[in-house]
């Protein structure tokens, strides 16, 4: 059983460093490989992973990640995969679902916390979810001691920020720019207003994500929030590159995370 | 009157707001922006005076005396929204949310549209009150309502043909979100049916009203009481809404919505969520839709692009429960048959959309006769909804009303179209 995500945080802010946390889905390109790829991710260093659920309608990401998911989909990854994924990797790092919120509904909120909580996952980042519309998940959540991760984004008021993070456990997960998925040149610089404005508002580490592909952008974010998360560069890396590709991106980000 | 939505935007257990929290502010600001508008009397004269001066309303009400036989004798009066500008009932709709555009001090509209309607009616909009404009609509949809493309086109709009999923109305949906997460402090969304995360529903719903005021009117003044039963086409289920809204509390009016059957509700390949779907979330609301076991949506199969769509607006979901409302599907091959009825018997070439609630209406006439009725006591009033031009093509493959190189000929002309930007 791996560490809770609270001693995680703890860990690494002993350690004055962020967290480094990464999402793949899963059954892309297969599940097999998804799998591999997210255990070679622990061996390259990573502190946490998103295990992404793959869904027709993602909204919230940009083309990489719709791609990968189509993919996924089209190659018979059924949300019941998922938690297998989450067995295969939760005792060697902290797992967390990302699921948007109707496969969830489907599945039942609390026969899904039950399932997750059984495989070893410790909570859920759900994008299209917000706290006023949670409450089967936020009690379903609580049942099992799951975390439920809620989003924060730079147009969300002070008080939208405060309701998150009463809702909120484990972290926060803050929307570096306005935008879906995908890499970016630069981690918008809203960012670090956005974590500044989210922690006046929660104690909850706050983690970074949309837009941070490799170890420079991790080590400037790094700097200002208490995790990074990336996907969409893990899931190209991983396109193009395979298990070994993701391994060398994840060295490259764990060693930005540590850099001064 | 109307008790849904509740200030969060619930019809009972339907709707709400199931999107990312970065919008949350923009639909904040688009509801109190609609709320303000409602009680402005600036800006209901500013509408009503584009209805009736730019978008030609009120749109009449026909009395298709000769479709009598075809619905067991009862009397059947359409609601001519093909007759309104841009040739649906879409324009209703997207001149109130470009007044609120302009109230909200936005420069950019974007949409999403399937049969092109909606895009034409945005298009249309954007190029009176000068906003940029941005159309998604699904590759699959360009082919089918090439005319609706060209249109938008020259009407000043970028549309961009959408290649992810299906390539029809729920990615172009999709694709509009996305587009709208990046740019909401700029752009406004406009949303082209009943459906979204609050307040889309209930402001589309209230733009589109207007239908069923009138018709409730007309028919009035017409016949000298109310109808039997209005009956209109669901998609999205804007057309829909607005014409039963007005008639919600008169209780002997039956409420009945025609989804798209497909080949036939039974074979599985339809578009038609509440007669066969159940209850869950897509783009941003609960109502019922398509879905498998697991949460994801379903591939919908239907000849008409404008019903070609997995989700239905929340209210329906709602009607729907409550029985107020019922619905039922409508296959491909008679709503076609009905198109043709109403072109050959009443001179009127209306869209695949409309022709589903003809058929519908023919169906529940029939049937109320069935059960024992006079037919010489029933009026029913039909939501036209939309003219067929962009059919036309459709309907000439469907009808073999034009020869196999005709057809390859206008194929070659198209492909070649289809390399323009
Ligand atoms: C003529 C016409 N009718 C109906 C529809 C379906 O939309 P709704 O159900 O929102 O009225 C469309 C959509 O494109 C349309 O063009």
């Amino acid at each position: 059983m791996s560490a809770r995500l609270d001693e995680l945080f703890a860990r690494c802010r002993s350690e004055n460093r962020a967290a480094l946390i990464g999402y793949l889905p899963v059954g892309f390109p297969s599940y097999d490989v998804s799998v591999a790829a997210m255990l070679a991710m622990v061996e390259a260093g990573v502190d946490a992973i998103e295990v992404g659920i793959p869904y027709t309608d993602p909204g919230m990401d940009g083309p990489v990640i719709q791609v990968a998911v189509d993919a996924a989909l089209r190659g018979g990854s059924r949300v019941a995969h998922a938690f297998g994924a989450v067995q295969a990797v939760s005792p060697h790092v902290p797992t967390v679902f990302m699921s948007y919120w109707n496969p969830i509904e489907k599945y039942g909120p609390k026969r899904f916390a039950a399932d997750l909580r059984a495989a070893g996952g410790q909570g859920a980042i759900t994008p299209d979810l917000i706290p006023e519309e949670a409450g089967s998940w936020l009690e379903a959540a609580a049942a099992e001691d799951l975390d439920p991760i809620f989003v924060v984004a730079p147009s969300s008021t002070d008080a939208r920020l405060a309701g998150v993070g009463n809702v909120s456990r484990g972290f926060v997960y803050a929307a570096s720019t306005m935008g879906v998925t995908g890499t970016r040149a630069q981690v918008g610089d809203r960012a670090e207003e956005l974590v500044t404005r989210t922690r006046a508002q929660t104690d909850l580490p706050v983690c970074v994500g949309l837009g941070v592909s490799n170890g420079d952008q991790a080590a400037v974010v790094g700097r200002y929030a208490d995790g990074i998360i990336v996907g969409s560069a893990l899931v190209r890396a991983l396109q193009d590159d395979g298990v070994d590709g993701v391994r060398r991106l994840t060295e490259d980000l764990a060693a930005g995370v540590r850099r001064r | 009157m109307s008790a849904v939505p509740d200030i969060s935007g619930h019809f009972g257990p339907y709707g709400g707001r199931f999107v990312p929290e970065a919008l949350i502010a923009a639909l904040d600001e688009l509801t109190a922006a609609h709320e303000s508008a409602k009680h402005d009397p600036v800006f209901t004269a500013e509408l009503d005076r584009l209805l009736s001066t730019y978008a030609g309303r009120p749109t009449p009400l026909t009395d298709a005396r000769r479709l009598s036989e075809h619905a067991g004798g009862a009397r059947i009066l359409l609601k001519r929204e093909d007759l309104a500008h841009t040739g649906s009932h879409k324009i209703n709709n997207v001149l109130g949310q470009a007044l609120l555009t302009k109230r909200m001090g936005k420069q950019r509209v974007i949409a999403e549209t399937g049969a092109g309607q909606h895009g034409v009616a945005t298009a249309t909009a954007c190029a009176l009150f000068g906003f940029e404009c941005t159309v998604y609509m699904g590759e699959e949809d360009t082919r089918r309502q090439a005319l609706n493309v060209a249109r938008m086109r020259l009407l000043g709009a970028e549309v961009i043909p959408v290649r992810t999923g299906t390539r029809t109305l729920k990615d172009a949906t999709n694709e509009a979100f996305r587009d709208w997460v990046a740019n909401v402090e700029t752009t406004h969304y406009a949303i082209g049916s009943v459906v979204g995360p609050h307040p889309f529903p209930m402001m589309v719903r209230d733009f589109q009203r207007i239908i069923g005021v009138e018709a409730r009117q007309q028919t009035l003044d017409l016949v000298g009481r109310l109808p039997d039963a209005v009956v209109a086409c669901v998609g999205g289920g804007s057309n829909a809404m607005g014409l039963f809204h007005a008639f919600i509390p008169d209780e002997s009016v039956a409420l009945v919505g025609c989804e798209a059957g497909g080949d036939g509700v039974e074979t599985g390949r339809h578009a038609a969520p509440l007669t066969a779907g159940t209850p869950g979330v897509l783009h941003g609301a609960r109502s019922y839709l398509m879905q498998d076991e697991d949460g994801q949506t379903q591939d919908t199969t239907s000849i008409s692009a404008g019903l070609d769509y997995p989700g239905v607006g929340p209210e329906h979901a709602f009607l729907r429960d409550s029985g107020r409302a019922t619905y039922s599907g409508i296959s491909d091959a008679w709503a076609m048959q009905a198109l043709e009825m109403l072109a050959k018997r009443e001179g009127i070439l209306c869209a695949i959309e409309s022709a589903h609630a003809l058929a519908g209406a023919c169906d529940w006439g029939r049937a109320q006769v069935a059960a024992g009725r006079d037919p010489r006591d029933l009026v029913i009033v039909v939501n036209v909804s939309g003219r067929g031009d962009k059919d036309v093509d459709t309907a000439a493959r469907w009808f073999n009303l034009v020869s196999a190189e005709e057809i390859a000929e206008a194929e070659l002309v198209r492909a070649h179209e289809g390399e323009q930007p």
